[in-house]
């Protein structure tokens, strides 16, 4: 059995300009944090970011590895938007492919399935289709035999595009040396799928443990991503932070506003970066700690 | 009467939105809807599913002020399932608007350009999917002539016009309910399914409404009826699920 487990650096080796990357978690919840503030300090650029947006989308824009975000919102949940999203979309230094969040669901299910699209009702009349002309309808076939559904027929059904990643990268609280993952939070979210839909897998966890040892952690029914959806595994306590990650950590609330005022102000931004995003993750773990113990 | 509130209003009307609407997940935006949904929960609506706001269905009544440590959830619906319940119908939401047009059609996306916005907003969220899977309403607690608009900047929620466009496949299940104001309450039986005035709020005139909205509303002729006012038991309610009178800060008067 293959040991899979390596670093949050050399995940990030990885990780190259152009490439399409798919960001587990949603919003300001369970966002493999560790790995984005790596990429920070790397000479990356040109990245698609496929993301339920939250600080990972923010983040990235703004320290200028993005130039193309697909998603249907960058949200920090207690607070309703990223401020650095706001800024890099107000002076349109970011292209978005808005897509509705039932939608992008879709997209990831297609491309892990490996068929070209999924239909669904979502975004017919909407502005995800009038904005991205590049997404098509598709007319329901059955419009006579036995699965036909009169109401239907002459339908044209959205045709929600498979959402391919180079790669994807999630954050659990547990995973095992073989790759083997389980979120004990209340929502795994579509963590499943985006590894799913890439070609190189990443999980980052709280905590790595021996292969087959999962079931001494939590209920297996968690362990939810299994050893096939996986390459790499990484271990890094506080990882997510300061996204929502129970039973490990709750959302660093405080934290989270201190980098959402810092955010709005270009010079109180600086001085934030300077203090927490300007060493490694054990410095960043570090500095947040000292801060705390300031509070 | 005299101490009932613009908002003590406002949520009736709000919580009239889900009456008549059996076992469906009641999804509300805003303090004032969530309030609306549980008092329609308490009194004659008692079949509406509430959620945690995270991945759970809850038990009973919680109140505004209810600590997430407190809740009893009834069972895990995780955002795949809540997509499930979406996309099968069996939901009312109640969703803000940042603008809203005469058909319906809403955006909390963006205001300007959508390449380059003059105001990033919260995104095109779940509304395009929301709106052509199942019962939608609005609430807009400014209402005012740059939120009731001709025309919407990003078309997130579906309009009756949008939505007979684009046919079958988004106008089988689309549905859309009313707009509570903080003026008024609307539907959308105008000519062609536009907004249609159903009420103004006491102290509210037809022609601060009319003054308000930036396109023609159709049922301002004739007299219009006053939203109605809640009961004192109802008035009890609320104080009792909006302990912290959450509902007063989003809107005066």
């Amino acid at each position: 059995m293959a040991d899979k487990q390596t670093t949050v650096s050399a995940l990030a080796d990885e990780i190259e300009s152009g490439m399409t990357l798919g960001i587990g978690g949603w919003g300001s919840r369970r966002k493999p944090m560790a790995l984005v503030r790596e990429l920070l300090h790397r000479d990356v650029t040109d990245l698609t970011l496929v993301s339920y947006g939250g600080p990972d989308v923010g983040l990235l824009v703004e320290a200028g590895k993005v130039t193309k975000v697909i998603c249907g919102f960058v949200t920090l949940d207690s607070i309703a938007l990223d401020p650095l999203w706001r800024a890099a979309r107000q002076a349109g230094t970011v292209e978005l492919t808005e897509v509705d969040e039932g939608l992008f669901y879709l997209g990831l299910q297609a491309a892990a399935w490996r068929v070209p699209f999924l239909p669904a009702r979502a975004g017919l009349g909407s502005a995800v289709q009038s904005e991205t002309p590049a997404f098509k309808t598709v007319a329901n076939p059955y419009v006579d035999g036995p699965f036909s559904d009169p109401a239907d027929a002459g339908a044209e059904l959205f045709a929600m595009p498979a959402l391919r990643l180079d790669i994807a990268a999630v954050h659990v609280n547990v995973a095992d040396t073989a790759g083997s993952a389980m979120v004990l939070g209340p929502d795994a979210h579509f963590d499943d799928l985006f590894l799913g839909a890439a070609t190189r897998r990443f999980v980052t966890a709280e905590k790595v443990v021996a292969a087959g040892t999962l079931a001494e952690h939590g209920p297996l029914e968690r362990a939810t991503i299994h050893r096939l959806l996986t390459d790499k595994v990484a271990e890094t306590p506080g990882g997510a932070h300061f996204t929502a990650n129970p039973p490990d950590a709750p959302r660093d609330e405080a934290f989270q506003k201190l980098y959402a005022t810092a955010a709005k102000d270009p010079e109180t931004w600086l001085a934030f970066k300077e203090r927490f995003l300007s060493g490694d993750e054990a410095a960043y773990q570090s500095a947040v700690e000292t801060w705390r113990s300031e509070q | 009467m005299s101490d009932v509130t613009r908002a003590d209003i406002c949520t009736i009307a709000c919580a009239e939105a889900w009456r008549g609407d059996g076992e469906v997940m009641a999804s509300p935006f805003g303090s004032v809807p969530a309030l609306g949904a549980r008092l329609a929960k308490s009194t004659f609506a008692p079949d509406l599913v509430l959620t945690d706001g995270e991945a759970a269905l809850v038990h009973g009544i919680p109140t505004l002020a209810t600590r997430p440590n407190e809740l009893v959830r009834e069972s895990s619906v995780p955002y795949k399932t809540i997509f499930a319940i979406v996309w099968s119908g069996r939901r009312h939401i109640m969703m803000m608007a940042s603008q809203v047009d005469q058909f319906g059609n809403q955006n909390i996306a963006a205001i300007g350009d959508h390449a380059k916005p003059k105001a990033q907003l919260v995104g095109v969220r779940g509304a395009p999917g929301n709106s052509v899977n199942h019962a939608t309403s609005y609430w807009v607690p400014d209402h005012n002539p740059r939120s009731f608009v001709a025309s919407v900047d990003v078309v997130c929620g579906v309009g009756n016009d949008r939505a007979a466009a684009a046919g079958p496949g988004a106008s089988r299940f689309h549905d859309l309910r009313r707009v509570v104001s903080n003026l008024g309450v609307f539907d959308f039986g105008g000519p062609d399914g536009s907004m249609r005035l159903v009420s103004v709020h006491p102290g509210v005139e037809v022609a601060d409404v009319v003054a308000a909205t930036g396109f023609e509303l159709a049922g301002i002729d004739g007299t219009v009826p006053t939203t109605r006012t809640p009961s004192d038991a109802e008035l009890a309610l609320m104080d009792e699920l909006d302990p912290r009178g959450a509902r007063h800060k989003e809107v005066a008067g």
